[in-house]
């Protein structure tokens, strides 16, 4: 049987390997799920933002955070004009239309805001509404009134004439108890009634009254109201994409050519170590900043110049400082004895007596190639299009949400990107104990 | 020690009375110490030429092989017609006069940067200056005092970022290596064990531990500052500013040393386990020699090469991979000078840096081969022979 085979059966033996394989797993089906649920277009339209979010609660919280407190964060809740009992009177060239828009709210916590979003059909003029808000205690606080176009939005909570009235922001006024300091919860059924009238017999008006929520899926929103789970379901595969190419690219032609270098000697050598120090001279990251300033933050353009500066890297003067003394080693005097040809004696002799120095090294270079695609979105140079766990930490970090509390927004990234290191590295460590045979003697 | 170390050492090194001490004849002597000194300046050489070529490059990338000039263009265009336009001085001049004010301002602006001379021949100006160290004046930035010259920008962050990192890379490299050795005399014990499992934490980068360090000891329990290097006002005496200064490298430190400690650890351990299983460290064991000297003298010499590299990579790793981690503690350092530097494209001080950078590189590697010639014998023989 294959020996390498045969090793990597070896590899049930080891706990932390199985881990780390279950990690692995997990993170290409997640890929897979993410890439079938969403499609790539879909992905970057819903990340691009905007009006098709308008629904969502900005920054909230994911939804199981309310298992870990005693009191519960209201969830958001909409209600539609189409599933209320709405009144209708008809007059002499339009309609009177009076919607109830009731709702249970039973939470200890105030919503974050509250909006009021109408559609209305008409041919000429624009249908006007009168809104008023009814209390569980029987209160009635008018809203004022509107003219409606086609598509409109009221913003409740930005109504600063309501707010004044009230003394307090209006999401909270209009649910608090009445005279209670600090602001309580009035739980019970409250009702935002519109009186609308139509000015056209073939009018229409639909209405949603959104109770913008303080919690939100599993895993929140941002300050844009998106679900941050699209961005950390795509992150995914754009991690493993990028950590995969990036370490397989630099580590196999960096180890070839530090061999062909030690082997050949001479000026081969000399012009390898050369080029080497020259690379070395340029700063790797600097550069990547620099090129994603000036002329595009595309991730793949990103993962060339990785590559490509990461060819001639700092690695083949380690990986000659190994190989040197291998190069004179007796068992490479008797290959070449036997007639071994150059490339035999490299790709047979030299790379696989080093090679299980370097598996630690290769293996943990996967998620350091995720966690510099990370590192540069943190910088602002995230792919300009693209959702990835580091674009959801610069938004966090741009929007200090450490600092207003919104943790769950940078420890979720952070989480999936800490998985996909203990993946890798503890499966490349459980590998390194099998592939190196020196270390399975003792 | 070894015989071949007094054959080689290079002259400078030497003093007369060793001199004196050396039995072997003075004409030979002088053969290989001219032989030394012919690789070393042939080494210096090769050096220049590279950091020539590095720079060069860095100068290239910078300017983007003349990209930036468009953009430099644009911009002295647009502030040229808003001057002009806001003067009042020019207000009742018809736009033909204006134009023809605003093409010689323009052109008067080109010629005072040189930008209507070929890229490729500034360039070289570029580097001759560069090599220099001549480093001009920066476009945008300024250091703290108010200067605009590149090289006080440069030198007044340069301390921070040493301090910083030079403190956070030393303590992780001198602590991997003796907790390796004693791990790998220990090895498979519980310790072992542990510190090997947790080697697989090292794949998180610094900042990413930063985060969390801020997370905790800054905003949830809050004992630490969440950045910067002094609290503002800074403190009085030096003492105090000395422990403020301490104070607030706690958590970066702390960062960087969780980040890269158990990595470190496991390499060195992996490397040491596999040289004490060497025949003559079984034989020296044989023999029954004490366990320090069997480690000074049997696992810690023959190593000595990979170790000095490793060291000497450190330290040019130093520049390297500072521009996140000062940006999440707001460290200020060169990495965040760069990082700003890159945002404004204040090319003079990117070149700078680069420059800078090219340099101390250029000393560790010259000093790293030196070394190399003294410590192994095999490659000694090779270079010599180059």
């Amino acid at each position: 049987m294959n020996p390498w085979i045969a090793r990597l059966r070896q590899l049930r033996e080891y706990p932390s390997a199985v881990v780390g394989l279950v990690i692995i797993a997990f993170l290409i089906g997640l890929s897979i799920y993410s890439v079938i649920a969403i499609p790539y277009s879909q992905a970057l339209e819903l990340w691009r933002g905007g009006e098709q979010w308008k629904m969502h609660p900005q920054s909230a919280r994911p939804a199981w955070v309310n298992l870990f407190s005693a009191s519960k964060l209201p969830s958001t809740i909409i209600v539609d004009s189409r599933t209320a009992k709405v009144e209708e009177e008809a007059f002499e060239g339009g309609r009177r239309l009076t919607i109830p828009l009731a709702f249970d709210y039973a939470y200890g916590e105030f919503p974050s805001e509250i909006n009021l979003f109408l559609r209305a059909g008409y041919e000429d003029r624009e249908p006007f509404i009168r809104m008023s808000w009814h209390t569980p205690d029987g209160r009635e606080i008018p809203m004022g009134g509107h003219r409606i176009s086609r598509d409109h939005r009221v913003s409740i909570s930005q109504d600063w004439t309501l707010e004044r009235r009230l003394g307090m922001a209006t999401h909270v006024g209009l649910l608090a108890m009445p005279d209670v300091e600090p602001p309580t919860v009035l739980p019970g059924r409250y009702e935002l009634r519109i009186d609308a009238i139509l000015f056209e017999e073939a009018a229409t008006l639909d209405a949603d009254l959104v109770t913008y929520g303080r919690v939100h899926g599993l895993a929140g929103t941002d300050h844009q109201r998106r679900d941050l789970m699209v961005a950390l379901l795509w992150g995914t595969p754009v991690a493993l994409a990028f950590g995969l190419i990036a370490a397989v690219g630099t580590t196999i032609t960096t180890l070839i050519i530090a061999a062909f270098g030690v082997w050949f000697g001479g000026w081969i050598d000399a012009a390898i170590q050369r080029i080497t120090e020259v690379n070395m001279i340029l700063p790797m990251l600097p550069i990547l900043v620099m090129i994603g300033t000036l002329y595009s933050t595309s991730i793949w353009l990103m993962l060339s110049v990785v590559v490509a500066l990461g060819i001639f890297s700092a690695g083949i003067k380690m990986y000659r400082a190994m190989l040197l003394p291998i190069r004179e080693s007796a068992y490479i005097e008797a290959a070449r004895a036997y007639g071994a040809g150059h490339s035999r004696i490299v790709m047979r002799y030299m790379i696989p007596r080093i090679l299980p120095v370097l598996i630690p090294g290769f293996v943990t270079l996967i998620p350091s190639f995720v966690f510099l695609e990370a590192s540069l979105a943190v910088l602002g140079l995230g792919d300009p299009v693209l959702p990835t766990w580091g674009k959801v930490l610069n938004d966090a970090q741009t929007q200090s949400a450490l600092y207003n509390g919104y943790y769950y927004w940078v420890l979720e990234p952070a989480a999936l990107l800490m998985l996909t290191g203990l993946g890798f590295a503890m499966l490349g460590f459980a590998l390194d104990r099998i592939f190196n045979p020196r270390l399975r003697a003792m | 020690m070894s015989p071949w170390i007094e054959h080689t050492l290079p002259v400078p090194v030497m003093s007369s009375a060793q001199q004196a001490a050396i039995p072997a004849p003075a004409s030979g002597w002088l053969k290989d110490a001219r032989r030394v000194a012919v690789f070393a300046a042939l080494r210096l050489f090769a050096l220049f030429v590279t950091v020539l070529i590095g720079v060069y490059l860095a100068i290239l990338i910078a300017n983007m092989g003349g990209r930036v000039d468009d953009l430099r263009m644009v911009q002295i265009r647009l502030s040229s017609v808003d001057a002009v336009r806001e003067d009042p001085a020019f207000q009742a001049m018809n736009d033909a006069e204006r134009n023809e004010l605003i093409e010689r301002r323009v052109q008067l602006e080109v010629e005072r940067l040189r930008l209507d001379q070929p890229f490729i021949l500034r360039s070289f100006d570029y580097l001759y200056q560069a090599m220099r160290l001549n480093l001009g004046r920066a476009e945008h930035l300024h250091s703290d005092s108010g200067a605009r010259e590149v090289y006080s920008i440069i030198v007044e962050r340069l301390p921070a970022t040493l301090l910083l990192f030079g403190t956070a890379n030393l303590l992780v490299f001198f602590v991997s290596i003796f907790v390796a050795l004693s791990l790998s005399r220990r090895y498979g014990s519980a310790l072992d064990r542990t510190v090997i499992g947790l080697a697989p934490t090292s794949a998180a980068p610094g900042w990413f531990y930063g985060i969390f360090l801020i997370l905790i000891f800054a905003f949830l329990l809050p004992v630490l500052p969440p950045g910067g290097m002094v609290k503002a006002p800074p403190p009085e005496g030096t003492i105090e500013y000395a422990l403020d200064v301490l104070r607030h490298m706690i958590l970066p430190v702390a960062a960087m040393f969780l980040s890269s400690i158990f990595i470190s650890i496991y390499s060195w351990r992996t490397f040491f386990l596999i040289h004490s299983s060497e025949d003559y460290v079984e034989m020296a064991r044989a023999k029954g020699l004490p366990s320090g000297l069997v480690e000074r003298r049997y696992i810690l010499r023959p190593t000595l090469s990979p170790i000095i590299t490793s060291f000497a990579l450190m330290l040019i790793g130093l520049w390297g991979g500072a521009i996140i981690l000062e940006q999440v503690f707001n460290w200020p350092g060169l990495g965040t000078l760069m990082f700003r530097a890159i945002g404004l494209r204040d090319t003079p001080v990117i070149i700078a840096s680069v420059v800078i950078f090219a340099y101390l590189l250029a000393v560790t590697v010259f000093l790293l081969d030196i070394l190399y010639a003294i410590l192994d014998p095999r490659v000694r023989l090779q270079g010599a022979g180059r």
